[in-house]
């Protein structure tokens, strides 16, 4: 059975017409080609296909598109403004925060979240924050390091809009 | 002459770096091509069966199929990675050898309907007895996994002796005999790998995947699809870790080929989590038996060493896995006299293969853990004994290996003094514990998996009067930046910056040969061809400024994007401009660049294994809680000193330090690839254990340089080496924590209460194997112990100034 879905993805009005089971992470990647959400298990496991929905983590594979009507979307596509990165995207390049880069889109957008409400995380708490994000390359030490910077570079355009 | 170097040693980006934080990398799951179609395999449920008929017509019915295969519509070869194990079907025909083999495959409109099909092919099994273990598979000779091998169920036997091992322990102080288990594990790359073919209206194929080798690949395609290989194009798709998990042609590779071929259509299959646990090639599980003599003064006299690998059902890489589960020993200390025994014996199983430091990490893990053990029972400080017996640079071993430079002594002294260690080790309190160990690697394969006389890695730089330079070589870039590597080099020999240049890599249609990505061998290998290249590029370019400007090349200098008189920067040329001086006098700027390994080798069967043009050298401190209620035991900071010969970029070599301790972590504490009656127990990223951010503590890296001549501007590797002294390292720490000895990895905290409740029973406090299989060697082939001779045919540095 097929439905048509209106998604707000990276502020983007679509409509998609998909089978009704079609989990978000296959809607994303097959249907709105931005494959910049990976998948790792497809069970819910390892974080990969992390997106944000209404600003928080959701695990997109076991998302079904239909709960997301009418709220934002965020991947890994739209966290730059423009060609402008992300201060997360920018320090992740500049630190060697992304080896192989598979898991990396779940992980900016893990951090993403953390840092949106909490603006100068410890170093525990983004290890709390990002312990449901698998990766296989980094040994997490880079990734630790890059969400540091990046915090630190957006606390004084925080300091400045308040 | 001492270099200024303006690339080298800078922790620049990544040049594919920005693409990855942005979700624009193209991995091989990420292609969509026109009418492309979605394939499946259907895999045995059976660990051993022989397969009396496959009915596909129910499935071939049913709409929005395009194609069903089995074996019998492909070719009937067999093939495997290494020539001397050619045992692999890509859909099997006759028998199945484990759950999980490939029996048939499916085209279809899309993946559900694929999978759909695949439950509507019917095959009929006749089971047979599966043999599960090592001693199983010895045990029944009348069941036979393969027809091919050393004996029944031997994949190999293999017997060396290198001088008189016997004398040796004769001269001893001390002699010990140790045995150790390291249960297999696998390589858990976040990526599931995914292949796209093409059968293109020119009769003509093209496939996509995430593969480290697409070089094999394409050999092996032209084989298994009795296809000419120039009608062949395999592209490397960037690869979401590999970790030596995509070094074989696989199944559905192969599958979505003749899927394509058929159908007309591009087939793409990717693999499920489940099915990655299945297709493994990871890491042996190997017992050890290691003999050693020790001197007083802790000096290894001499050792014995034995080890029966778990193969699983394929040959894949296992004959070089069971010769690297004995040829690195020698490397690290000092080892007069060697004997190395090895059987890899089949089971109904997936099968084994490489996995980051290659056979190397298990008898790493028991001769380290050997040598603290014989520490203590000397009364020697565990890192003063390691001092003592460092191997001599520009040696060669007993096993006839010549090693080059030797950072090891730095490596200890830097994590002695960084960790604290010599008020820490055997003064910390109750529960609290460190542990050392070192180790070796090698820097590339000495040689290639197939016997030919070409180089291991080729290049082409070219450069046009655009000032654009491009790099194209057959490297595969894994996640470990070899594509940044050498625009860095190309970079530092014309004196313009990586981002001038772009790679275009491992497309066997546009790039030269490089054998792959494995055994640590790309930076050098590929380093080297590539600064051979850009230096003739160079030449041609100095030639033609020298000429304009009227002064000799010989003066000329390239830096900061411009081509000058040394020491008078305003007499020159914009690179840019001096690329079409070039052009106007020489034509297309298109240089090659080769490089092939030493040769080496010692002259005796099985010396192909172990060769490497130089070796990295690491030292780990390892410090642990260890939790005497729970078991448990928690590193809580870790020390790594890695001699990688010259860090090209630090930042880099720190990632690859970093992630080969988290995965060493990982290993020695988790990770397990463990069955029951050939069903895989935890084939799933919740239930096989891995660390994530909370379980990998503070990794401080320390790097040394030993500026090798071998490598390129003196760099040796640093992705697999880092992994190997972790394991034995925490094992250590635990001993000293609680003063337990766990002979078996992973130390799981069950292991670690057995042996505490051992010790309050008064019971050596000690979990590991008890006995050893019932298997003859055979007769071990004698050589001449080259110990201590001269290291001989050193490396003119492939570069001057």
């Amino acid at each position: 059975v097929k439905s048509l879905l209106a998604l707000t993805v990276n502020g983007e009005e679509r409509e998609v017409f998909v089978a009704v089971h079609k989990t978000l992470l296959e809607v994303l990647r097959e249907d709105l080609e931005l494959t910049g959400t990976k998948h790792g298990c497809e069970l819910g496991e390892c974080g990969t296909c992390t997106v944000l929905v209404d600003g928080a983590p959701v695990l997109s594979c076991l998302a079904l598109p239909i709960e997301c009507q009418g709220r934002p979307i965020t991947t890994v596509e739209g966290m730059a403004s423009g060609s402008q990165l992300h201060p997360l995207q920018q320090a992740f390049a500049e630190l060697g925060a992304a080896q192989c880069g598979y898991c990396t889109p779940g992980i900016l957008l893990t951090a993403q979240s953390l840092l949106a409400t909490k603006a100068a995380p410890t170093r525990d708490e983004i290890r709390q924050a990002l312990a449901g994000n698998l990766c296989r390359c980094t040994g997490y030490t880079k990734i630790l390091d890059a969400v540091e910077l990046a915090a630190l570079r957006m606390k004084p355009a925080l300091a400045a809009a308040s | 002459m001492s270099k200024r170097f303006s690339v080298v040693g800078r922790s620049l980006p990544k040049i594919d770096a920005w693409a990855k934080v942005a979700g624009e990398t193209k991995f091989a799951d990420d292609l969509i091509l026109p009418r492309m179609a979605h394939g499946k395999l259907l895999r045995s449920p059976h660990p051993h069966a022989l397969i009396k008929g496959i009915e596909t017509a129910r499935a071939s019915a049913l709409p929005g199929v395009y194609a069903v295969i089995t074996g019998r519509d492909l070719p009937p070869v067999k093939f495997g990675i290494l020539p001397v194990s050619q045992d692999e079907e890509a859909l099997c025909v006759d028998k199945v050898r484990m759950v999980g083999d490939a029996v048939a495959a499916v085209a279809a409109v899309d993946e559900e309907t694929a999978e759909r099909a695949t439950e509507l092919i019917e095959v009929e099994y006749e089971p047979l007895r599966p043999l599960m273990s090592i001693e199983e598979s010895l045990a029944h000779p009348e069941v036979r996994i393969h027809e091919y091998g050393d004996g029944p169920n031997v994949h190999k036997a293999v017997a060396l002796q290198f001088g008189d091992v016997e004398a040796a322990f004769r001269a001893a102080d001390l002699v010990r005999e140790d045995v150790f288990f390291f249960e297999g594990n696998t390589h858990l790359p976040m990526e599931q790998h995914s292949a796209v073919a093409h059968w293109g209206a020119d009769g003509k194929l093209t496939l996509w995947s995430s593969t480290q080798t697409p070089h094999y690949v394409h050999r092996l395609l032209a084989k298994i699809l009795d296809l000419p290989q120039p009608h062949i194009r395999v592209i490397a798709a960037p690869v979401g870790g590999g970790f030596g998990g995509k070094l074989d042609p696989f199944a559905h590779e192969i599958a979505a080929c003749r899927l394509s071929q058929l159908t007309g259509r591009p087939v793409k299959i990717t693999l499920t989590r489940e099915e990655v646990f299945y297709v493994h090639r990871g890491r042996h599980p190997v017992l050890m038996w290691i003999k050693s003599g020790f001197s007083k003064d802790g000096a290894i006299t001499g050792m014995h060493f034995r080890s029966w690998l778990d193969g699983g059902a394929y040959g894949s890489y296992g004959v070089a896995s069971t010769f690297y589960t004995g040829a690195l020993q020698t490397v690290t200390y000092k080892i007069p006299a060697y004997k190395f025994e090895g059987a890899r014996v089949f089971t109904n199983k997936p099968p084994c293969g490489p996995k980051r430091g290659h056979g190397t990490p298990q008898p790493r893990f028991a001769m380290e853990c050997q040598i603290d053990k014989a520490a203590e029972q000397l009364g020697l400080d565990p890192a003063d004994m390691r001092q003592r017996n460092l191997a001599e640079p520009f040696t060669k071993t007993a096993n006839h290996l010549t090693v080059t430079t030797i950072g090891l002594g730095e490596c200890i002294d830097r994590v002695v003094e960084a960790s604290g260690w010599r008020q820490k080790f055997g003064q910390l309190p109750p529960g609290k514990g460190i542990g050392i160990a070192c180790s070796s690697y090698l820097t590339g394969a000495g040689l290639a998996i197939y016997w030919n006389d070409m180089p291991h890695s080729g290049v082409v730089v070219r450069a046009d009067r655009s000032g654009l330079v491009a790099v194209l070589c057959g490297a595969t870039d894994i996640g470990q930046g070899s594509d940044s590597i050498l625009a860095y080099l190309v970079a530092e020999v014309l004196g313009i910056d990586p981002k001038d240049i772009r790679v275009h890599p491992a497309d066997t249609d546009l790039t030269p040969v490089d054998l792959g990505s494995y055994s640590s061998r790309v930076t050098l290998m590929a380093g080297n061809a590539v600064i051979q290249a850009a230096q003739r590029l160079r030449a041609k370019i100095f030639e033609a400024v020298a000429k304009k400007l009227e002064v000799g090349p010989e003066r000329l200098v390239a830096e900061d994007r411009r081509v000058f008189v040394q020491g008078d920067p305003d007499r020159g040329v914009s690179f840019a401009q001096a690329v079409v001086l070039a052009e106007s006098i020489f034509g297309v700027l298109a240089f090659p660049g080769s490089y092939g390994p030493p040769r080496r080798a010692g002259k005796y069967k099985g010396g192909g294994v172990g060769p490497s043009p130089c070796y990295s050298y690491s030292a780990c401190v390892v410090e642990v809680d260890v939790d005497a209620e729970t078991g448990e035991v928690k590193p809580t900071e870790i020390w790594i000193a890695h001699d990688v010969g010259r860090a090209l970029n630090p930042l880099l070599v720190e990632g690859q330090v970093e992630g080969s301790v988290y995965m060493g972590l990982g290993e020695v504490l988790m990770e397990e690839q463990v069955f029951r009656k050939g069903v895989h127990k935890i084939p799933s990223l919740l239930e096989y254990k891995s660390p994530t951010t909370l379980e990998t503590p503070e990794i401080h890296t320390i790097l040394v340089e030993s500026d090798d001549p071998e490598g390129p501007f003196g760099a040796k590797e640093a992705g697999q080496g880092p992994l190997l002294p972790v394991i034995p390292a925490v094992a250590n720490a635990v001993h000293d924590a609680v003063g337990v000895r766990i002979d078996e990895i992973p130390i799981s905290p069950e292991k670690v209460l057995k042996a505490l409740e051992l010790g309050r029973q008064g019971k050596p406090p000690r979990v590991g194997p008890e006995k050893l299989p019932l298997f003859t060697f055979p007769e071990p082939r004698v050589i001449e112990s080259a110990f201590g001779e001269p290291a001989a045919d050193i490396a003119e540095r492939p570069f001057s100034s």
